[in-house]
């Protein structure tokens, strides 16, 4: 099944390995960027959360 | 029911006519921004006739654009829009009085002066008919849909940029088509089906727009 | 929940990948770089679900006065304009080595842009009002009135995209659909369905910790006795 000859021609695409790595890389990029800033979202609320209830 | 939509559409056609200025803004901005393309790109008549028909209804989108914000924002300062939602009469009603005076004031001057601009950009006549035709039939979708943009941004910080943001991508319907009409007559075909969409198009907001209008200014006032 | 679905997305990202780049064979016409469709298609796929499902949310809110609803509308926008966004930039880097330009003016990259205004206003509307239940029912209505418009949208910028052909190529000229590349992108559109929901539901959490800060669920959420 598997069609490529080595990795280095894997790596390369038949010549295209910018334009496809950088979508791929790209695409991981962004969700990667997502679900961190999500986390940073969710630990300052929750310290929010915190430091109101201490506060009651 | 009909009294108080006549007594909307006047007062709002009153204020209009003592603040001249705003009207004439509006058409100075659209005169303005159609100039600034010839000196931008240069003066050739052939490149000016081929960019005009998007030239023109770019600038009359962002003339309306600019005009928008007086729609309500007046009468929200002074409280006559609360009352004007605790009217017996349906909202719906009253919003399409205001949205027809919106459309008197600031989009059929923008129709008039159209054709002057479309000379400077060389335009023959018969795609400055096709012109006037199609901004007359596609102005009203304008002032319709932008009076949705307008009521949701009542009141909110930096609304003027906002509602552009909100409202610009649904008037790209009419901007194809309109800009699509003078171009079909440029190139000697019939702009029947870009008036016949642009026509449909206007309807269609006519009987939508006010209803989400009047939802939207529920939703911003209460 | 959410680590279910994350587990699922990664299985899912897994299986694609590897039959987009192991058993999917090499294009006739396009090469290797038509492999990019299977990150591009999936996502484009995505950011149309999503707007129509954040829509239905919205609709949901709005109807029911629920603000649940509302909120999950609110935690869909940003993955669903990240995906538009990527699908846009993908679509770029694939038709930079087929046809020689970074963009084409096409039916669907041009919709695909005009969604990503759309997505971008429904954001910027919420977030300029303050109260939060008025800012849930502005942006409902937005969403609504933008559902609306999208077929409209979608129908005339392909009509003006026909007028206008000429030298312009349409990104839709796909290669030609051989199964295991049309499985390869279901899997990645499953991967990224599974992402969605595992990234909402987590956001959605957020807005509820935000809103209801002072309730009592969330002081003892947070570890503090009330």
């Amino acid at each position: 099944m598997m069609q490529w000859q080595s990795w280095s021609a894997f790596f390369n695409m038949g010549g295209y390995a910018f334009y496809v790595w950088a979508s791929f890389g790209l695409t991981v990029l962004c969700l990667v960027w997502e679900v961190w800033a999500l986390r940073k979202r969710s630990a300052a609320a929750l310290h929010l959360a915190r430091l109101l209830a201490q506060d009651q | 029911m009909k009294d108080a939509w006549v007594t909307v559409l006047k007062r709002d056609l009153l204020l209009a006519l003592r603040r001249r200025s705003d009207v004439a803004t509006t058409l100075f901005f659209f005169l303005i921004v159609s100039s600034l393309f010839p000196l931008g790109i240069g003066p050739e008549p052939a490149v000016l006739s081929s960019i005009a028909p998007g030239v023109l209804w770019v600038a009359a989108l962002l003339a309306g654009m600019l005009s928008l914000s007086r729609l309500f924002a007046a009468d929200f300062a002074d409280g006559s829009l609360e009352q004007m939602l605790l009217a017996p009469q349906p909202l719906v009603l009253l919003v399409a009085a205001k949205v027809l005076a919106h459309w008197i004031v600031c989009g059929l001057p923008v129709v008039v002066l159209a054709p002057i601009i479309g000379l400077q950009y060389a335009l023959p006549n018969d795609a400055l008919l096709a012109l006037v035709e199609a901004l007359l039939l596609g102005t009203p979708a304008l002032s319709l849909i932008g009076a949705i943009g307008a009521a949701l941004t009542l009141g909110v910080r930096g609304s003027g940029l906002l509602t552009a943001l909100l409202v610009l991508p649904l008037y790209i319907p009419v901007l194809i088509f309109g800009a699509g009409a003078v171009a079909a007559v440029q190139h000697g075909m019939s702009a029947q089906a870009h008036l016949s969409l642009l026509a449909a198009f206007s309807l269609l907001s006519l009987v939508l727009a006010p209803l989400a209008t009047a939802a939207a200014l529920r939703i911003s006032v209460d | 929940m959410i680590p279910w679905f994350a587990w699922m997305a990664a299985v899912f990202a897994m299986i694609g990948l590897y039959v987009g780049f192991a058993i999917a064979p090499t294009d006739f016409q396009q090469g290797e770089a038509y492999r990019i469709i299977f990150v591009h298609v999936p996502a484009a796929w995505m950011s149309m679900i999503i707007y129509i499902v954040m829509a239905a949310w919205a609709a949901l809110g709005l109807v029911l006065n629920a603000r649940l609803s509302a909120m999950m509308a609110q935690a869909l926008a940003p993955t669903g304009a990240i995906f538009t966004l990527l699908a846009l930039v993908t679509g770029s880097f694939w038709g930079k080595p087929m046809w020689g330009t970074w963009w084409v003016w096409d039916a669907r990259l041009t919709s695909e842009l005009i969604l990503l205004f759309l997505y971008l206003g429904f954001i910027a509307l919420q977030s300029s009002i303050d109260d939060p239940r008025k800012a849930d029912r502005a942006g409902a209505l937005l969403a609504l009135v933008g559902a609306v418009n999208v077929p409209i949208i979608y129908f005339s910028v392909k009509w003006w995209n026909t007028l206008h052909q000429g030298s312009t190529i349409s990104m839709g000229a796909a290669p030609k659909m051989v199964t295991t590349m049309l499985i390869g992108m279901l899997l990645m559109a499953l991967a990224f369905w599974m992402y969605t929901i595992a990234v909402a539901l987590m956001r959605v959490r957020c807005i509820m910790l935000e809103r209801e800060r002072s309730s009592a669920w969330v002081k003892e959420l947070s570890g503090v006795a009330s």
